[in-house]
């Protein structure tokens, strides 16, 4: 041990084993019920516990081996590499022109992504690429950098964002079956309607700060939710509402009809060009929230947001009026779920409140603290991320082969992403993209470090 | 007078598992200022602990004694639930402290979709039931074929909702230990400066929170005798109102919330909707967050300029 | 008082005759503690007022009662503009004072948008003048020349406060990357992008070294002189009071025990015995201005 002491860099050995086994010891108390005793019904409808020894063995094995590389390889491997790079780390040229030309780049590729992947697959292959991954992103996209403006650029901590979401969702879903409205007519009216119930929502709540704002929204966003589940007569409870009307192309409608998209072009009828239709619709609907963000950054309501972000106090003392300026971000931001939702209902053609979850809302915070709060690229690259890997794990089914064929990887996918989101928060804790592009500038425009950007109080 | 009586009866028992959850929230809350989102799914789990223990220790090892094998059930679950709150501490928040105030909330949320997940693969996504026990009860009263009764598993969640508080409240307010928890919630850096090992305080406030979910969750599966992965959030989100409702970092706040939420919650299915129930609970955190965030016991906010 | 020190001075004082702001009968209580106790001053127009006083006088509760952050228990606080117009701020939200009455302040522990530039911190200070040019917002989305033009002058005023505070090489750099001294600079640069008409600054001398200090008397005695802004400040630093000030008005327990011009207040003995009361730093630091001072105008 005293020997060790005195060699700092050398990694000791016998203490990296004794810390490993005690690692080890206490994954046995961790695991051991929960994963060596499996509750099984039996045939008489009884609970019994079966031990599942060697799965426990194993588990505990990659702990005491991973400990070990970690005490022995990868932390002295990190604390070497930190005394290397020197403090004052600017960024190099080459990652200063990627940076730059990242985001036009990736908007190119969004462009064509569709026409990339129908001819690599087909159309009928591009189905699942265009669906689950293209869509199913930039809807979250879309989500979070409508959340952004309140959480990333507000500083409002809001855990019931979903709730707007559903807002939206159930405007189109009600209005189109019932009034037979179409989606073009009812997208803006969906938007309009989120927006209101977050003036009303938020109007009582927003001056409550820190913690306690984050509790209410949470609150607020579990009573819409429970609301929908039991106001039957209305939403139909937890059955939910089928057969929304699909979205129409100037009343071009997209199914195998003589009116139909496919007759109309004179291609074989595939469900492929709504899906890509789709594609491009919310793409515009995402770049939509990103134009006008953007744009208000760049205008007084929103350098009113970003200070109130920093102090609050100090907004006061400069005329500006809080509550006003809050409930724009709040109102802004419902809007923008209020549109993702009515899309999600005309995509799904089926709503229920089991979309609706606090799960969800946690998803898109989680998104926007990952991504870097208040940046527009972080918020898209950690949705990617986030969604996108989870729906990666889906195509695991390889792993079978391995695992057996009762192994499920689609049962990983959330516990992954929660092992994801506190991996990434610990070691990126201000997130992907963590400094502040400034509004304006007078001579040359610096990023501003993470470190001096506040994260709001409320 | 008789639903009312048994109302209050369903609703003391339903608020002191609260109650004892709503400590956890409340303690680390007081000491470290965030919400450990975690808790509820810590509870579910350490239902889950229950469960497995009572089976082994009644299937596997045959004992006999209903009483003895729940007593060692909650020791067990304790022990274990403290040592799951402890290792998520030291790898989820500890790194995080002092840093930007949003990554631990969302490292919390993190481990509370990584705990239920957990459990739901490596016990399945199924309902838990057990076969009951402790069975039958006291009739306190019997008025027009209605009978008010209290169950022996009422009692015995009210005697060790109370003897664990009487013991819990004796460590907290007469021992070192609990000085120095008192004296991190104060000021942390001067606590470290005087000599207080803060972490090893923190530590101890989180084993401290589990180990009453722990019995929280014992209780809650010989009561209803049924458990399932999903379990953690709405108890958890009821327990947090608790502690919000009574003042939060106030320990005697979170008994009484507890008290007053799950009293809240019976009487509401009793005499309104069963089906709002948890609309009226959301509901009151809203209300009083809105209008008295100092809640019950708790010091108001000062604003500084 | 103020009426014996009026006798024995005969000729009348800009305070009493042309006051911007009349502070009458405030009493600010917290629970059973008084911090302010029937407390009446007035500031006098384009005048450096001071309020001194030991630590826990109540002076910045004064502060924050001026400026809305409190709402005094009881009494008047009537603010007049030079146009004529008269506000009650007692009766104003914090955000309407500013806005409307025209009262800017900083703060004794600095409350800069930290994360955001210098430049654009002048620019949040203009926000209603912009807002109104940015139509409310709706124009500015648009991209509509008005609000380009408007955002220019803005600029135009940042850059003036910016050259007046010699920030203008930081200008782009984040605020909370600045020298502490720069800070205090700019959090009264920011103040005046409101266009005041009382700038209220509390402890704008504190942590500053002498050279620092004598800067920023220069920054304030040019606000008097260009943009007719009056001034109340606290201060500790009795260099400050003494060299810059037309009035001094001292407060002890929430109590005003002296008002007058500094001579008055500098030879007034309870003045004197309030500040001996306090601890030996700070009786040195009197004793010592003093002589400076009157060694300065013994010369």
């Amino acid at each position: 041990m005293a020997e060790a002491t005195v060699k700092k860099h050398g990694p000791d050995l016998s203490a990296a084993v004794k810390d490993a086994l005690l690692s080890g010891l206490i994954a046995l108390g961790l695991f051991g019920p929960l994963v060596g005793l499996r509750t099984e019904q039996n045939i008489r409808n009884e609970l019994v516990v079966q031990g599942r020894w060697g799965l426990l063995a194993s588990v505990i094995a990659v702990i005491i081996v991973g400990r070990f590389l970690l005490l022995t390889l990868v932390w002295p491997a990190m604390a070497a590499r930190k005394e290397r790079v020197t403090p004052a780390e600017a960024p190099s040229p080459v990652r200063q022109t990627l940076s730059r030309w990242f985001a036009p780049a990736s908007l190119i590729f969004l462009f064509l992504y569709p026409a990339i992947v129908v001819s690599l697959l087909g159309f009928q292959g591009s189905l699942k690429w265009v669906d689950n991954f293209g869509i199913q992103i930039l809807i979250y996209v879309m989500l979070g950098w409508g959340l952004n403006i309140v959480v990333g650029l507000a500083g409002l901590l809001d855990l019931g964002y979903v709730a707007f979401y559903a807002v939206g969702a159930y405007s189109y879903a009600l209005l189109s079956t019932h009034f037979g409205f179409s989606f073009w007519i009812l997208l803006p009216m969906a938007g309009i309607f989120a927006a209101l119930w977050g003036i009303m929502l938020g109007f009582p709540v927003l001056r409550l700060r820190g913690d306690y704002l984050a509790i209410v929204t949470l609150a607020f966003g579990e009573i819409i939710r429970l609301v929908l589940i039991n106001w039957r007569d209305l939403t139909n409870g937890s059955s939910g509402i089928s057969s929304i009307p699909k979205i129409t192309l100037f009343g071009i409608k997209f199914d195998a009809s003589p009116t139909g998209f496919a007759k109309m072009m004179d291609l074989p009828v595939s469900s492929a060009y709504y899906k890509i239709f789709l594609y491009y619709l919310i793409l515009l609907l995402a770049l939509l929230t990103a134009f006008v963000t953007i744009r208000l950054r760049k205008l007084p309501v929103g350098r009113a947001w970003e200070a109130l972000r920093e102090d609050e106090i100090a907004c006061r003392s400069l005329g500006i009026n809080t509550t006003n300026t809050k409930l724009t971000a709040f109102a802004l931001g419902a809007m923008f779920a209020g549109f993702a939702g009515s899309f999600f209902a005309a995509r799904q053609g089926f709503v229920s409140p089991e979309s609706f979850t606090f799960m969800e809302s946690a998803i898109i915070v989680a998104i926007v603290v990952l991504g870097g709060m208040g940046s527009m690229v972080g918020v898209a690259l950690a949705a990617v991320a986030m969604i996108g890997g989870t729906e990666l794990l889906r195509e695991l089914a390889f792993l079978k082969t391995i695992f057996g064929d009762n192994f499920n990887p689609d049962q990983f996918r959330m516990l992954i992403f929660g092992l994801a989101m506190v991996g990434i928060m610990i070691w990126k804790p201000r997130g992907f993209v963590s400094s502040r592009q400034p509004t304006i500038f007078l001579a040359e425009k610096k990023a501003i470090a993470g470190t001096l950007v506040k994260e709001g109080h409320g | 007078m008789d639903v009312f009586l048994q109302q209050l009866i369903n609703g003391i028992t339903l608020g002191s598992i609260y109650g004892l959850i709503a400590i956890g929230y409340t303690m680390v809350f007081g000491i470290i200022g965030m919400v450990n989102f975690a808790h509820g799914d810590v509870f579910m789990t350490s239902a889950f602990i229950a469960l497995i223990f009572l089976l082994v220790l009644t299937t596997v090892l045959g004992i006999s004694s209903m009483i003895l094998a729940l007593i060692l059930v909650m020791v067990i679950a304790m022990v274990l639930t403290s040592l799951m709150s402890w290792a998520i501490e030291r790898i989820a928040y500890r790194p995080l402290r002092g840093s930007f105030r949003l990554a631990p909330l969302i490292s919390a949320i993190g481990m509370s979709i990584v705990l239920s997940n957990f459990v739901q693969v490596a016990q399945g996504p199924r309902n838990k039931p057990i076969p009951p026990i402790l069975s039958g009860g006291i009739e306190v009263m019997n008025t027009n074929n209605f009978a008010v009764t209290i169950s022996y598993k009422q009692i015995l969640i009210w005697v060790v909702t109370a003897v664990l508080l009487a013991g819990f409240w004796y460590l907290v307010q007469k021992t070192s230990l609990g000085r120095a928890q008192r004296a991190c919630e104060q000021d942390r850096k001067m606590a470290a400066l005087l000599g207080v090992n803060v972490d090893r305080t923190i530590s101890l406030t989180f084993v401290m929170g589990a180990a009453l979910a722990a019995v929280a969750g014992t209780l809650f599966l010989s009561y209803y005798g049924v458990v399932n992965f999903s379990d953690g959030f709405v108890p958890g989100v009821k327990a947090f109102t608790a502690a919000v409702l009574g003042g939060i970092g106030s320990l005697p706040g979170a008994v009484i919330g507890g008290l007053l939420i799950g009293l809240i919650e019976t009487f509401w299915s009793g005499y309104f909707s069963i089906d709002y129930k948890d609309v009226a609970a959301f509901s009151i955190l809203a209300i009083v967050l809105i209008f008295m965030p100092q809640g019950l016991l708790g010091r108001p906010e000062v604003e500084k300029v | 008082m103020s009426e014996t020190l009026t006798l024995s001075r005969g000729a009348p004082l800009s305070w009493e005759t042309n006051p911007v702001l009349q502070v009458e009968h405030v009493f600010m209580r917290f629970g059973g503690l008084i911090a302010v106790n029937d407390l009446s001053f007035s500031v006098g127009r384009g005048d450096i007022t001071a309020l001194i006083g030991p630590n826990g006088a109540g002076k910045t509760t004064v502060f924050n009662c001026i400026t809305g952050f409190y709402k005094p228990t009881q009494g008047m606080l009537r603010l007049q503009h030079a146009a004529g117009s008269t506000f009650l701020l007692e009766r104003m939200p914090d955000f309407r004072i500013s806005a409307k009455a025209k009262v800017a302040r900083t703060f004794q522990n600095i409350r800069l948008f930290s994360g955001m530039t210098v430049l654009e911190n002048l620019l949040v200070a203009q926000h209603n003048t912009l807002m109104v040019a940015s139509g409310m917002t709706v124009l500015g989305v648009l991209g509509l020349p008005g609000y380009r033009n408007a955002e220019k002058r803005a600029i135009e005023k940042a850059k003036y406060w910016l050259e007046k505070t010699g920030l203008t090489l930081r200008a782009d750099d984040p605020a909370g990357d600045l020298p502490y001294g720069a800070q205090r600079r700019l959090e009264i640069a920011r103040a005046m992008c409101t266009e005041p008409e009382l700038l209220c600054l509390d402890e704008p001398a504190a942590g500053l070294n002498p050279r620092e200090s004598a800067e920023l008397n220069a920054l304030l005695l040019g606000i008097r002189e260009t943009e007719k802004t009056s001034i109340l400040l606290i201060e500790h630093d009795m260099s400050v009071v003494m060299e810059i000030s037309d009035h001094v008005i001292v407060l002890e327990y929430g109590t005003k025990i002296a008002d007058g011009t500094p001579t008055e207040v500098r030879n007034d003995p309870r003045v004197i015995a309030a500040y001996l009361g306090v601890d030996d730093e700070e009786i040195d630091l009197v004793e010592e201005t003093l002589d400076e001072i009157t060694e300065g105008t013994a010369t």
